[in-house]
């Protein structure tokens, strides 16, 4: 399996890592029993034509080397962008703009695009606010792929948590 | 450039200088084939013999059990399929769930063909019950197969104990010794079928040899020439041979002394690595191969992991479902209950003759600020 070079460089000397101090929304995807985990704050801010930007962004992952340079991707593409803008990017756009990423590690782009969508997601509903019909349907296939996958390893768990017992 | 280390030797090693210099004259100088009745097969042909009877005198068994192959693999399909194929009746056979895909996918096969296998659980070290193996044990179990000691966590298996129960019931033992060969004395008494690779021991790839006791019968997976007695059609790999027996008789003359200093490095490495907080040591902490490790680290993920020190030169593996072409983390540590958080952020550090101190002082120096570098970007945190 080879990575590109850029995949490399953002794994290497990520940015925007870490949390934000004063974010005003997260979005939390992936499952640390699946391997992959990605929580990704946003400080939503009005620019001088009164339109809300996305004027700082941060991440913290679990995961590996491609989770960790998706992040980074993700969070270079969605900053100073609109939230109409930062809506539209898809997890294509962040494995093109990688150059690609071998074919087993494509989800690890899906969760960066996912990341993004549910931290707009959630800022738009704590403000009370309408949700696009796009972002609400990928807000619902996102909540329902979580649901399958925490079923799917329900049962691995279930065994794990009895082996405890057993152990005492 | 920096100095790169090494610390994959369970993956393969480096072919020894002098395993190099004793398989140079097989190449383009002594080249004939084996088979040939003239000078230049009869040269071939005397050096296969001498390698043949060399791994022969170290295991202390007969030259005409030894059967080169083209690797493990093939050995381990040989003595499972070969054994099947030998003896239809018997439809059962027992292994253990940490044993080697090269084990594993040929039980599963046969499986789908019919048979019925029992997978023995192992405990938290990765251990098989010998018990447990006489408890599996039918009328018509075929073979017990269980690995000398295991790839990704070093623990050693009770062969000895399993070897008499299966000599008490009369059913074949066989071990894969890919990683236990020259690291530790086998039993051979106990073994019927074992199976060695030559580019784990310093040798070259692409050989390795099946020991089958006298006895057994197998039916051949490859027909052909005829060649290994009839059992491994195909022009003997003649460097590859003389190789793999250069390479075991330098594992076995200096296998004491080889084996004490990496137990030491072992030591040192689980008594520094365990300072890590939120470090996990996986397999068991004494009764092991000399030569593997296998940590892992809470909040962090093992591809990554394995990344971050290859840009420091240092070359280890990791058993995380990332690194996996199925993104399942590895069944050796599901076997063992590494809970499934944990079992994404294992290493594997695998020592070799060549290691020096020097190179596990740099391993040391660098692996905790990588850890707590991963950790950072993690939402994971340690101790919080």
């Amino acid at each position: 399996m080879m990575y590109t070079d850029k995949v490399i460089e953002h794994f290497r000397h990520p940015h925007n890592q870490g949390k934000l101090p004063d974010y005003s929304a997260v979005g939390k995807v992936g499952n640390i029993v699946c391997g992959d985990v990605m929580w990704l704050y946003i400080k939503v801010d009005k620019d001088e034509s009164g339109r809300e930007v996305i004027s700082d962004i941060s991440w913290e992952t679990f995961g590996c080397t491609a989770a960790i340079a998706t992040s980074s991707m993700v969070s270079e593409l969605a900053k100073g962008k609109t939230l109409e803008e930062a809506i539209a990017i898809t997890n294509r756009d962040v494995a093109d703009e990688l150059g690609g990423l071998p074919p087993v590690k494509l989800h690890c782009s899906a969760l960066a695009a996912d990341a993004l969508n549910e931290a707009i997601y959630n800022y738009l509903k704590k403000a009370g606010r309408e949700i696009p019909e796009m972002l609400e349907k990928r807000h619902a296939h996102i909540a329902k792929e979580m649901e399958s996958l925490e079923k799917r390893y329900a049962a691995f768990l279930q065994a794990q948590e009895a082996a405890k017992e057993k152990e005492g | 450039m920096k100095r790169k280390i090494y610390l994959d030797n369970s993956a393969t090693t480096p072919v020894a200088p002098e395993v190099l210099e004793a398989m140079m004259p097989y190449f383009a100088g002594a080249y004939g084939n084996a088979s040939s009745l003239h000078s230049f097969g009869q040269e071939a042909r005397r050096a296969i013999e001498e390698a043949r009877a060399q791994i022969a005198e170290i295991l202390g068994v007969d030259p005409k059990e030894i059967f080169f192959t083209s690797g493990a693999t093939e050995a381990d399909n040989l003595a499972i399929k070969g054994l099947a194929l030998a003896d239809p009746r018997r439809r059962h056979i027992i292994t253990s769930q940490i044993e080697h895909h090269a084990v594993l996918h040929p039980c599963m096969w046969l499986e789908k063909q019919g048979y019925e296998i029992t997978y023995l659980e192992v405990d938290q070290f990765g251990r098989v019950d010998p018990e447990a193996v006489r408890a599996a044990i039918r009328d018509d179990t075929l073979l017990v197969s269980v690995m000398a000691g295991n790839n990704e966590i070093g623990t050693l298996e009770p062969i000895e104990e399993i070897g008499r129960i299966c000599r008490e019931e009369g059913i074949p033992l066989h071990t894969d010794a890919v990683q236990a060969f020259g690291k530790v004395r086998l039993p051979m008494e106990a073994i019927d079928l074992l199976s060695v690779s030559a580019h784990k021991l310093n040798g070259p790839k692409g050989v390795g040899f099946l020991y089958v006791r006298k006895g057994l019968k197998l039916i051949p997976l490859l027909h052909g020439g005829g060649h290994e007695r009839g059992l491994r059609s195909g022009t003997e790999n003649t460097p590859g041979i003389v190789g793999l027996a250069a390479a075991a008789r330098l594992a076995f003359s200096e296998m004491d002394e080889v084996a004490a200093r990496l137990r030491d490095y072992r030591v040192r490495l689980i008594e520094e690595i365990g300072k890590i907080p939120g470090t996990r040591l996986n397999g068991h902490p004494t009764d092991s191969l000399p030569h593997i490790v296998n940590f892992s680290f809470a909040g962090i993920e093992g591809e990554s992991l394995v990344m971050r020190l290859d840009e420091h030169g240092i070359a280890a593996s990791t058993g995380s479902a990332c690194s996996s072409p199925n993104l399942e983390p590895s069944h050796v540590l599901k076997a063992i209950k590494v809970p499934l958080a944990m079992a994404h952020g294992s290493l594997r550090i695998s020592t070799g003759r060549s290691t020096k101190p020097e190179d596990i002082d740099a391993l040391l120096s660098i692996l905790p600020g990588v850890v707590e570098d991963l950790r950072a970007i993690s939402p994971f945190k340690v101790g919080e």
